[in-house]
C-alpha cells in the first residue's frame, strides 16, 4: 500500500491532536486544578501558568472529607460484588444459549437486547418499592441489586459469543465417553472460557463503577455505604467549593477503574465490538 | 447421530433451568417495575396514598404546553448530540485507522470518557464551564472573544449547547471504537485491488470503506440514539435541567416529577411515554439487526 506524504502525515497528526485534546482536556484540567492552591484557582481571568504547584490537595482531601477512603473502598467493593454476581447469573444462561436449542430461544435473546435499552432512570419509582419490600434500602444491596439487573442482558450476549467459539466436538466426545455435565463444565469449558469470563467480568466491573451515581443518590442515604461519585459531592457542601481537593479526590477515585482498564483494554474493546461487527 | 448425542444437544429442561436464575432476576427487577409503572400512571399516587384516576395524568400531560415543549426539546437535543457523536466518531475512527506511529497508544487514550464514571467526568466539565475560573471562559477572555466572565451553564442557549458537548464527549469513544472495528473488518484484498486500479485514497474511502461499514453506522445511530435519549446524569449534574427548564429533557422531567415533587402518578405517566418511545427505537433496532443477520447468513 502507498505511504503517506509528509503533508498528509502532518494533517493526520494535527487532527489526532485536536481529537485527543477534546477527549482528554477535562482530565488534564482536573489534574492541573488539583495541583494548584485554592486561592490561585479562584483568579479571573484564568491563568495558564502557575509556579506554586504542589500535591498538597492530595493530603488535605482526607481531612476535608474524612470518609473519603471509605467511599473509594465502597466504589471498589460495589463494583466487584456486582461483577461477581453478574457472572454467577450469566454463566449458566450464556452457556445454555450458546449450546442448546429450545423454544423461544431467539425471541428471548432479542427481548434481552430490548431490556438493555430501558435505563434505571425511568424505573426508579417501582424499583424503590421493590427494594423497600425486601428491606434493602440504605444498604450495599440497594445499589448492587438493580446494578446487576441492568448488566445481565449485555453480559449474556457477550459471554454467549465466547462460549460459541469453543468447539462443541470436544464436549460431545467427552459426553459420549461418559463424562458428566459437571465434569465437562470443570475440565473443558471452564479452562477454555477463562479469557471470555475475564472480559465479561471486567465489562461488568466498569459498568458497575460507572452506574453508581443514580442508584446511590436515590436508594441510599447512609454515608457509610456511599460510593465515590456521590461522596464527592461533600466537597461542594461548604462555604467555598474546594475544587482542588475535589479534583484530587476524583482522580484518586477513578484510578482503580482506569488501571483495570489499562491492563485489559485490548480484550475489552475486542470483546465489545466483536458482537456488533461481524465479518 | 447417536441417541446419546441427541440427548446432549437438546435437553430443553436443562436449557431452561440454566437460564431461569437470570430470567427470574430480570423479571423481578426490570419487567415487574415496567408493569408497575404502567399501573401507577393511572393513579394519583403520591406520598399520601393513591387512587385510580383513569387517563387524567395522560390528559393533563398531553394538553400541557410545557410537556410538548419538553418533547420537542428532547428530540432537538438528541438530534444534535447523536449527529455530532456519529460525525466525530467517524472522523476519529478514520484518524485512528491510519497507519501511523503511535496509533495503538492513541486508541487507548480516547477511551477514558467511557471508562470513568459519568458523574466524575461531569465534575471536570463543571469546572471547565465555570464562567470565572474555567479554562474555556479563560481562553475566551484572553483571546478577546469574551469581554468578561461567562457562565456557560447559566444561560438558556449556552447551557443547551454545553450539555450537548458534554454528552458528545461521553458517547464519542464508544462510537469511534465500533467504527474503527468495522473499518478493520473490511477485507484487505478489496483495497489492494482498488489500489492496483489506481484509485485514490479518497475514492477508496467513499467506494469501499463507507459502503462496507454502512450496516455498523446504521446500528450505531440507533444504539446511540437510545443511549442519548436515556442520558440522565450528564444533564442532572451540569444543570439539573435548568436554567429555567432549558435543558429539561423527558428523562429529567420524569425524574423531577417523580422524585422531586413526589408525584409518582404523573412521573409514571411520563415514564410510560419514555418507554413507548424506547420500545419504538428498540423495535426499529431489532428489525434492522434481524435483517443484517439474515443478509450475513445468506451470504
Amino acid at each position: 500500500m502507498n505511504k503517506y506524504k509528509l503533508y498528509e502525515k502532518i494533517i493526520l497528526y494535527f487532527s489526532i491532536t485536536i481529537f485527543l485534546i477534546f477527549i482528554l482536556l477535562p482530565f488534564v484540567e482536573m489534574f492541573y486544578a488539583s495541583l494548584r492552591p485554592l486561592d490561585h484557582l479562584f483568579r479571573s481571568p484564568y491563568q495558564f501558568y502557575s509556579d506554586d504547584l504542589s500535591f498538597w490537595a492530595y493530603r488535605e482531601m482526607w481531612n476535608t472529607v474524612p470518609m473519603l477512603g471509605r467511599y473509594i473502598f465502597n466504589s471498589f467493593f460495589l463494583a466487584t460484588s456486582v461483577a461477581i454476581l453478574t457472572l454467577l447469573f450469566v454463566i449458566p444462561a450464556a452457556y445454555s444459549y450458546a449450546r442448546f436449542n429450545f423454544p423461544f430461544k431467539n425471541s428471548s435473546l432479542y427481548i434481552l437486547l430490548a431490556i438493555n435499552m430501558f435505563s434505571g432512570a425511568v424505573l426508579l419509582i417501582p424499583l424503590y418499592k421493590v427494594l423497600r419490600t425486601f428491606g434493602l434500602l440504605n444498604s450495599y444491596q440497594a445499589m448492587i441489586v438493580p446494578g446487576v439487573a441492568f448488566l445481565i442482558p449485555t453480559s449474556i450476549w457477550l459471554l454467549k459469543s465466547y462460549f460459541e467459539k469453543i468447539p462443541v466436538d470436544l464436549e460431545e466426545a467427552a459426553f459420549v465417553d461418559g463424562a458428566s455435565r459437571v465434569q465437562i463444565l470443570r475440565h473443558i469449558i471452564a479452562p477454555l472460557s477463562t479469557p471470555g469470563l475475564v472480559v465479561v467480568g471486567i465489562y461488568a466491573f466498569i459498568g458497575a463503577y460507572a452506574q453508581q451515581f443514580l442508584f446511590a443518590i436515590t436508594f441510599n442515604q447512609k454515608k457509610e455505604y456511599m460510593p465515590i461519585p456521590s461522596g464527592l459531592y461533600e466537597f461542594i457542601g461548604y462555604t467555598t467549593v474546594k475544587w482542588n481537593e475535589m479534583m484530587a479526590a476524583s482522580l484518586v477515585g477513578i484510578a482503580p477503574v482506569l488501571i483495570v482498564f489499562l491492563f485489559l483494554q485490548k480484550y475489552i474493546v475486542e470483546g465489545l465490538t466483536s458482537g456488533a461487527v461481524k465479518n | 447421530m447417536n441417541k446419546k448425542l441427541k440427548s446432549f444437544n437438546s435437553p430443553t429442561f436443562l436449557a431452561y433451568a440454566l437460564i431461569a436464575p437470570a430470567a427470574i432476576y430480570i423479571l423481578l427487577i426490570v419487567a415487574w417495575p415496567v408493569l408497575e409503572t404502567i399501573r401507577l400512571s393511572f393513579t394519583n399516587s403520591s406520598l399520601a396514598g393513591e387512587d385510580y384516576v383513569g387517563f387524567e395524568n395522560y390528559e393533563k400531560m398531553l394538553s400541557s404546553k410545557k410537556f410538548n415543549k419538553i418533547v420537542t426539546r428532547t428530540f432537538v437535543w438528541m438530534f444534535f448530540s447523536v449527529s455530532l457523536k456519529l460525525f466525530i466518531g467517524l472522523i476519529g475512527a478514520i484518524l485512528l485507522n491510519a497507519n501511523l506511529r503511535g496509533r495503538s497508544m492513541f486508541r487507548v487514550l480516547i477511551m477514558p470518557p467511557w471508562v470513568v464514571p459519568i458523574a466524575i467526568g461531569m465534575l471536570g466539565w463543571l469546572w471547565l464551564y465555570n464562567g470565572y475560573f474555567g479554562i474555556i471562559a479563560g481562553v475566551g477572555m484572553h483571546t478577546g472573544i469574551l469581554d468578561g466572565p461567562f457562565g456557560f451553564l447559566a444561560y438558556k442557549q449556552s447551557a443547551f449547547i454545553s450539555t450537548i458537548v458534554a454528552d458528545v464527549w461521553v458517547g464519542t469513544p464508544m462510537v469511534t471504537v465500533f467504527f474503527l472495528a468495522a473499518m478493520q473488518g473490511v477485507p484487505k484484498d478489496l483495497y489492494e485491488a482498488a489500489y492496483c486500479d489506481g484509485a485514490s485514497r479518497w475514492d477508496r474511502f467513499f467506494k469501499i470503506t463507507l459502503p462496507q461499514i454502512t450496516p455498523v453506522i446504521i446500528t450505531m445511530s440507533i444504539l446511540s440514539a437510545i443511549w442519548t435519549f436515556n442520558s440522565f446524569e450528564i444533564i442532572w449534574i451540569l444543570t439539573e435541567g435548568g436554567p429555567r427548564g432549558a435543558t429539561t429533557t423527558l428523562i429529567i422531567d420524569t425524574y423531577k416529577q417523580a422524585l422531586g415533587n413526589y408525584k409518582f402518578g404523573r412521573g409514571a405517566a411520563r415514564a410510560v411515554v419514555v418507554m413507548i418511545l424506547l420500545t419504538l427505537f428498540a423495535g426499529f433496532y431489532l428489525a434492522l439487526l434481524a435483517r443484517i443477520n439474515k443478509k450475513i447468513s445468506h451470504g
